[in-house]
């Protein structure tokens, strides 16, 4: 490529995306608490509203339910909506409008209506935020058919995979980690889109496979990095979407390192690691030479003290401690 | 307004109104003979699951959607039948999908508490109580950023002033002048629960406090309902903002099919004397008449035509295929 490398933040490449999408469709509009002139309390959106103007970058009252279900509304009526819901804790608030209304609108009516319309939420610990401001709910997401899930890793990942979900004539929930709206990245200018459904290995690797989605992906190759000192060599896949999901990626990597791990900073129980690990059991049984495993968040309401706070979710350090007991080094 | 000198003149606005009122009639027998059939269906046993039966309520349902275009959108309930038929919907493709098949507005997936035709404008019956409400605020929001000027309908029953849902689209809507009128429908019942026991305060109050225009109207007087929402739909139109319609109406038969023994909740005398003096196919009728706008015989041919449309229908739905069961993963997405 001819253009010198670019770099952007996670939340550069959410807002590009979000206004090449706005430039190409007039269709295409978002709707949100404080998106507008406060541009999110991330910042995310800043400087939209003023491209695009209040029509298109509209704030709302503090009322999720309502302005997800005016989403759908717009939605089936020919519109493609992008509704910003601040925190992925709120999700539960909109819970009938997503899950009820726009998962199932294309199905019951016998494929005669469809909800183009993406859900941008966010989630992630350790930002000090407590029990209602921490949660990470891919897993009621993806447990519910008729919606795809995306959760991006990268810069590069967020904009090309949202460019898609805007384009998607499903509802799309695209969950971001608010600790990497900062984190930099390579995103070229050229447009791209990326395609849901296709898992992207981030590290090759022989020994092991670690399967790590969203704020996971980064813990996962610092692990890997380091179980590259005591001479163990990890692959990292990430599955970018968990509706659809790419299984055979990570059953190949898991059948030809015979070893797999999880990693998902969703509740365990019953989450996004408890299916994605039954896959690879299922996938890769006679290959494996022992138990998938499983890390997610530990199953508490996330707690406010940063003593107790950071022990709920995954590290780099208890992934490599996981991952160097599988391999059967001590 | 029309003078006797313009007597030479086509058709007496009289004439047209005739012909109005006709339709009218016919589309509130439709409704009745279809909910006496579905009834039917259930009672044999040859209907799966239950259904919600419309019945007694049909002025509101044809009152409002006679005052629409095709083009307008609705919203329905889990008692949605007179609400699909009054929009425009066929007989015969609605019997298919109350039983399940394959020839049904929704292939067969939604059933009675789902149907959807996005050609007539209906945006679904939705089983969820007030679960809509967003749905069409959304529909009228979509139709002032496309620069149309189409309305939106949401109906509801007074149950769903219960659901907080349509107080925060209300709020919306009224903030942004949306072309949606909110048509609540009160059949004095919450499923088993009179509403005075459900309900406090009063209903449009709720509605003007987030400065909407609100109304409260007797619905079993279709003509009424149709001046009524003629006029709010205009104001829509013009892009004076949502209106909010309460339609004072009962349902004749239970919450659902099922809903047989139901004194513990209502009298019987109260269903008799809504059935006696407040039918509204009968207050059409007797206005029709004692009007000398038409006689008996044409609404009793209209019955009868009426009838016949609807057990064709019903023996179209019983004699269509199921769907093929390589169906049931289709369409899950778009």
């Amino acid at each position: 490529m001819s253009t010198p490398e670019r770099e952007l933040t996670f939340a550069e490449a959410v807002r590009e995306a979000l206004a090449e999408e706005m430039r190409r469709d007039p269709n295409v509009f978002i709707m949100g608490e404080d998106v507008a002139e406060a541009g999110t309390p991330f910042k995310v959106l800043s400087g939209l509203v003023e491209e695009f103007g209040k029509e298109r970058v509209m704030d709302t009252p503090i009322s999720e339910p309502g302005f997800t279900g005016i989403g759908v509304g717009a939605a089936v009526t020919g519109m493609r909506p992008v509704i910003d819901i601040m925190f992925g804790d709120f999700l539960t608030l909109t819970m009938d409008q997503i899950v009820n209304q726009a998962a199932k609108i294309h199905y019951m009516s016998g494929g005669k209506m469809k909800a183009p319309i993406v859900f941008r939420t966010t989630m992630g610990a350790t930002r000090r935020s407590a029990a209602q401001h921490s949660q990470s709910l891919q897993a009621w997401v993806s447990h519910v058919p008729g919606l795809k899930v995306v959760m991006p890793s990268t810069p590069y990942d967020a904009k090309g995979l949202l460019k898609t979900a805007i384009r998607d004539d499903n509802p799309v929930v695209f969950i971001e980690d608010k600790m990497m709206f900062k984190m930099k990245g390579f995103v070229p200018a050229e447009e791209y889109t990326i395609p849901f459904g296709v898992a992207d290995i981030k590290r090759r690797g022989e020994d092991i496979t670690l399967v790590a989605t969203s704020s996971m992906v980064q813990v996962a190759l610092g692990a890997a990095e380091k179980l590259s000192q005591i001479g163990i060599s990890a692959e990292v896949i990430d599955p970018r979407t968990t509706s659809p999901l790419d299984k055979q990626t990570f059953i190949n990597s898991a059948k030809k390192t015979s070893r797999a791990i999880v990693i998902d900073e969703g509740y365990e129980a019953y989450g996004v690691t408890a299916e994605l690990a039954s896959v690879i059991a299922d996938g890769a049984f006679y290959y494996l030479d022992a138990p998938v495993k499983r890390m997610g968040a530990m199953d508490v309401p996330i707690p406010f003290s940063p003593a107790l706070e950071d022990l709920t979710v995954p590290t780099e350090e208890t992934v490599f401690e996981m991952a160097k007991s599988l391999c059967g080094r001590n | 307004m029309t003078k006797k000198t313009e007597s030479n003149t086509k058709s007496r606005p009289e004439a047209v109104d005739v012909e109005q009122w006709l339709h009218v009639y016919e589309q509130m027998v439709k409704i009745r003979e279809f909910e006496e059939k579905a009834n039917e269906l259930y009672l044999k046993a040859i209907m799966p699951g239950l259904t919600h039966l419309y019945s007694g309520q049909e002025a509101v349902a044809v009152g409002v959607c006679e005052a629409l275009r095709r083009e307008d959108y609705i919203t329905s309930t889990h008692r949605g039948h007179g609400h699909c038929l009054a929009k425009g919907a066929s007989v015969d493709l609605m019997f298919a999908e109350l039983l399940g098949k394959e020839a049904g507005y929704c292939r067969g997936k939604g059933g009675s508490m789902h149907i959807a035709d996005p050609a007539s404008g209906n945006l679904g019956a939705n089983a969820i109580v007030g679960g809509s409400a967003g749905i069409a605020t959304g529909a009228a929001l979509s139709a002032k950023k496309r620069g149309s000027d189409q309305v939106a309908v949401c109906f509801f029953g007074e149950g769903a002033l219960g659901q907080g849902l349509l107080y925060e689209v209300m709020n919306m809507a009224s903030l942004w002048k949306l072309p949606v009128i909110y048509v609540c429908e009160n059949n004095l019942y919450n499923e088993y629960t009179h509403y005075s026991e459900a309900l406090a305060g009063e209903v449009t109050p709720r509605a003007k406090a987030f400065g909407i225009h609100a109304e409260t109207i007797d619905g079993q007087d279709v003509q009424l309902v149709y001046e009524t929402t003629k006029r709010l739909v205009e104001r829509a139109r013009r892009g004076e903002g949502p209106a909010f319609l309460e339609c004072m109406t009962y349902r004749y038969y239970g919450h659902h099919v099922g809903d047989i023994s139901r004194t513990y909740y209502r009298s019987k005398e109260e269903e008799q004397e809504w059935r006696e003096t407040r039918d509204p196919l009968k207050i059409l009728a007797d206005k029709l008449v004692a009007g000398k706008l038409t006689d008996q015989s044409v609404l009793d041919h209209i019955q009868a035509d009426v009838r016949s449309e609807v057990e064709k229908g019903m023996q179209f739905g019983i004699d269509a295929p199921y769907p093929d069961q390589s169906e049931v993963n289709e369409d899950v997405y778009a």
